[in-house]
């Protein structure tokens, strides 16, 4: 299957700065697809380029099968956007905004609808300028929406809101992938991309060092899984023998294993073997922050 | 065109919503009119206001003037404003079009006009006795194609100004040697040789006496409607030449 989304030898420089080196992806139809890196890794001028914002220098883009070069008209209008640096006037209502932006195609969803899902049902008929930036975040996101677009692009879009409201986002933003629109984001939070990407690529210096699941980019790059549990027995010299363990620490009755691969599915196994059956049987699994720290030598600001 | 009436209809709200534009754009030729008119009455010095009374000179000169402060004040102010805030960026990342966007600028400036003008000339008529116009059909025409001019001029200056405070600064001096020199401020006869020649290369100028001739029955001054036209096509080609988003 083609990719919704292809990318290949994207390049984009700003005068003696590259922002974009080398980068190529595909994203599939129906996945949340994650551009992952720090600050200033590219992400944001790729985005651009594959919403027909900016030129790139070199490298091919199709989106929807559309060149954004040449058909940027046609492309935009069957995307939607959260930008990153962009704004309203200050006057202008929450509900005109929804408006107008829904009167760009006759396929546009209800945005008496989004209000709600959003939180914003109360601030209908708000000024923009007066909104918190929570509010104003959730509202862009909204905007991205509100005509019914194939795919969607989110940059950064959690930045501004608190906790709870960026669990509520990632729930609203897995309920936009499963009714069939496909969502490229990017952000610079580990734990975002973790829980919500599909897919991602990890973008530093304008390059993809890495793509793939979370889980996967964890099993391969993040290093050791820890199986963590508590017991009075001390012999467990044949803990060594399972696959995939490296090392055991003991601090009292606490017990740390250190290994690679399906760790806590063999370790359990073997403790059930033995007759250890701990309460407190537990997998401290490595992170997409540890992923970063060892493919990149340098860790991603936050 | 659906965008094209809902962004219009936005932006007529949004005039309403902001007072200092409004009582700039709207009140200060009132407030021009008023002080000339008192100063200089309505009676006719063939010498001077091209032969008619000052209050009949200036209420077409006014609407020239108003016509000139959106098209070198507002439009680019407001155009920069949106551009420097990235409220460009996002009309533009979704779907709005530049067409869009000078055609509700366009409207909207229209409006503002319209309201502007009817404003004088109840004020002309309430406190100074002003001569009704004399061809109606042809002051509306030539008020149109100098609306158009100073939209695209507008449009062509909120491309090239850097920033909104470059827009405010270079938009108001504009402004007042167009209020002066352009024939809305002293009568035209008394100026020295050299504003005259100045003032006879501001478009100003064209569009006032493209509006006083019909208004006092001289007919359509064709002279200054192929100059006010002559604008509107270069500043038309050169601000989407020059438009960027961000």
């Amino acid at each position: 299957m083609p990719g919704i989304i292809e990318v290949s030898n994207l390049r984009k420089v700003y005068g003696s700065t590259v922002a974009v080196d080398d980068i190529s992806f595909d994203v599939r139809e129906g996945e949340i697809f994650g551009l992952l890196g720090p600050n200033g890794a590219g992400k944001t001028t790729t985005v651009e380029c594959l919403q027909a914002l900016r030129h790139p220098d070199s490298g091919r883009i199709r989106v929807l099968g559309l060149d954004p070069r040449t058909q940027g008209v046609a492309l935009r209008r069957l995307v939607g956007s959260q930008l990153q640096e962009s704004s309203l006037p200050d006057r202008i209502r929450v509900w005109e905004a929804l408006d107008l932006f829904a009167s760009v195609t006759p396929h546009a969803l209800d945005w008496h609808t989004l209000l709600d899902q959003w939180g914003l049902a109360d601030k209908k008929k708000a000024n923009f300028g007066n909104l918190s930036g929570g509010q104003r975040q959730r509202l862009f996101i909204a905007l991205a929406l509100v005509n019914n677009p194939r795919v969607v692009f989110l940059d950064e879009m959690t930045t501004g809101l608190d906790p709870a409201a960026r669990r509520v986002a990632w729930d609203l933003i897995r309920a936009v992938r499963d009714r069939g629109t496909t969502v490229v984001l990017v952000t610079h939070f580990m734990e975002e991309a973790e829980k919500l990407c599909d897919r991602l690529a990890v973008v530093d210096r304008g390059r993809v060092i890495a793509m793939d699941s979370p889980q996967a980019l964890i099993t391969d790059h993040a290093g050791t899984v820890c199986v963590v549990f508590s017991t009075e027995r001390r012999d467990l010299e044949w803990l060594e023998t399972v696959p995939g363990v490296a090392g055991i620490e003991r601090f009292g009755n606490h017990v740390e294993v250190e290994g690679s691969g399906p760790l806590l599915a063999l370790v359990a196994a073997a403790l059930v073997e033995h007759d250890i059956v701990p309460h407190d049987l537990r997998v401290e699994q490595p992170t997409l922050e540890d992923v970063f720290l060892n493919l990149t030598g340098h860790e991603a600001e936050e | 065109m659906k965008t094209l009436w809902k962004l219009t209809w936005v932006e007529i709200k949004l005039f309403f919503r902001e007072p200092t534009t409004m009582v700039f754009t709207l009140a200060l030729p009132l407030l021009f009119l008023f002080v000339m008119g008192g100063v200089f009455g309505n009676d006719a010095d063939p010498d001077i206001y091209r032969g008619f009374g000052p209050t009949n000179y200036y209420i077409p000169a006014y609407i020239g003037l108003v016509i000139s402060s959106i098209g070198v004040i507002s439009l680019p102010v407001h155009l920069t404003g949106y551009r420097e805030r990235g409220v460009l960026k996002r009309w533009h990342a979704s779907s709005i079009s530049i067409w869009h966007l000078l055609g509700s600028q366009v409207l909207v400036s229209f409006f503002i006009a319209v309201i502007g003008s009817v404003l004088m000339i109840a004020l002309g008529y309430v406190a100074y006795d002003i001569n009704n116009p004399q061809g109606i059909g042809l002051v509306i025409a030539a008020f149109a194609l100098g609306m158009l001019s100073f939209s695209a001029l507008g449009f062509l200056l909120g491309a090239l100004f850097p920033t909104t405070r470059a827009a405010q600064g270079i938009g108001m001096i504009l402004f007042f040697i167009m209020l002066i020199l352009g024939g809305a401020g002293p009568p035209p006869e008394v100026l020295p040789d050299a504003m005259r020649l100045i003032g006879d290369f501001l478009p100003t100028h064209w569009v006032i006496y493209g509006l006083q001739g019909p208004w006092f029955g001289l007919g359509w001054d064709t002279k200054a409607s192929l100059i006010v036209a002559g604008v509107l096509v270069v500043a038309t080609g050169l601000s989407v030449r020059f438009f960027r988003w961000e």
